[in-house]
């Protein structure tokens, strides 16, 4: 969450099956665990049932969380497991090749320098640019996908990142590094388009 | 189609370190020397300039306190059998 002030949770009274607690732990997380589950699915259904069977899930392992984990990143991961459970489940043919689709070796090198990081807020935040930015995000593999969204999008660290994905610091970095520059890839291609059209 | 970019092994050495450049969390050596290298590579500092951009444009199109659609909020709390705490939100 990009909040700065999480919201408190007694695990006592969870543990003891208090539903008030329990409520109030699925109103703070709802809204941010239906986008994790939205921004990986793209379908709004299947973030549903991300988001219902994280939250009975939750409610049937609590007893199992030690809380050495924030319930944020708890949960997080929780829905990150259904999200790529599903995902799994419906494209089983492309969940392989989606492991491998972003080498290691793969080179980075910029191809596009267009500046247009001076252009007016209006149209950087224009709804043409956000679409144009969802598509870039929608267009990563899976892999450097949920990495982003994660730690750009939900405003998790980098640590947290890799403890909700069981990855190091270091594989959360190159994963990270590899989706903004292949965002920004896409968005100066988007916005040289533009500044030609307009010249 | 793309500038053409001429690419030296300074400029490779900024690109490994960007993200953590961007974010702010690379030791201030490191900073100064990609400070160094941005005041004489043109190419690298439009590089940084709109992945510092791109990184605001995601947050700020983002609103971090959406809850999920009343709908789905709704068909969740009845899911868990917690009917009786649903509320509408805002």
């Amino acid at each position: 969450m990009n909040d700065n002030t999480p919201p408190h949770f007694s695990l006592q009274a969870l543990r003891d099956g208090d539903r008030t607690e329990f409520a109030r732990l699925v109103d703070a997380y709802s809204g941010p665990i239906y986008r994790l589950a939205l921004r990986m699915l793209n379908h709004p259904q299947d973030a549903e049932d991300v988001l219902q069977n994280t939250f009975l899930s939750a409610l049937l392992h609590i007893k199992d969380f030690e809380g050495r984990a924030s319930f944020s990143t708890w949960l997080y991961r929780i829905a990150t497991n259904e999200a790529l459970m599903l995902m799994r489940k419906k494209r089983p043919e492309v969940s392989l090749g989606d492991q491998v689709e972003d080498p290691e070796d793969e080179d980075l090198t910029p191809s596009w320098i267009v500046d247009w990081s001076a252009l007016p807020e209006a149209e950087l935040l224009s709804d043409e640019t956000r679409a144009q930015l969802d598509r870039a995000m929608r267009a990563l593999p899976e892999t450097l996908r949920t990495v982003f969204i994660l730690r750009d999008v939900e405003g998790l660290s980098i640590a947290e990142t890799g403890q909700v994905l069981g990855l190091t610091e270091t594989n959360v970095k190159t994963r990270l590094l590899r989706a903004r520059l292949r965002i920004r890839e896409s968005l100066s291609e988007y916005f040289s388009e533009r500044l030609t059209k307009e010249n | 189609m793309p500038a053409p970019h001429t690419h030296s092994q300074e400029c490779e050495k900024l690109l490994s370190g960007l993200s953590d450049y961007v974010d702010g969390a690379l030791r201030e050596t490191l900073c100064r020397e990609i400070e160094k290298h941005l005041s004489e590579c043109e190419n690298c500092r439009v590089v940084v300039d709109t992945m510092k951009k791109t990184v605001y444009l995601v947050h700020a199109s983002e609103d971090p306190n959406l809850p999920a659609p009343e709908d789905v909020r709704e068909r969740l709390f009845k899911h868990l059998n917690l009917e009786d705490y649903w509320q509408k939100s805002g």
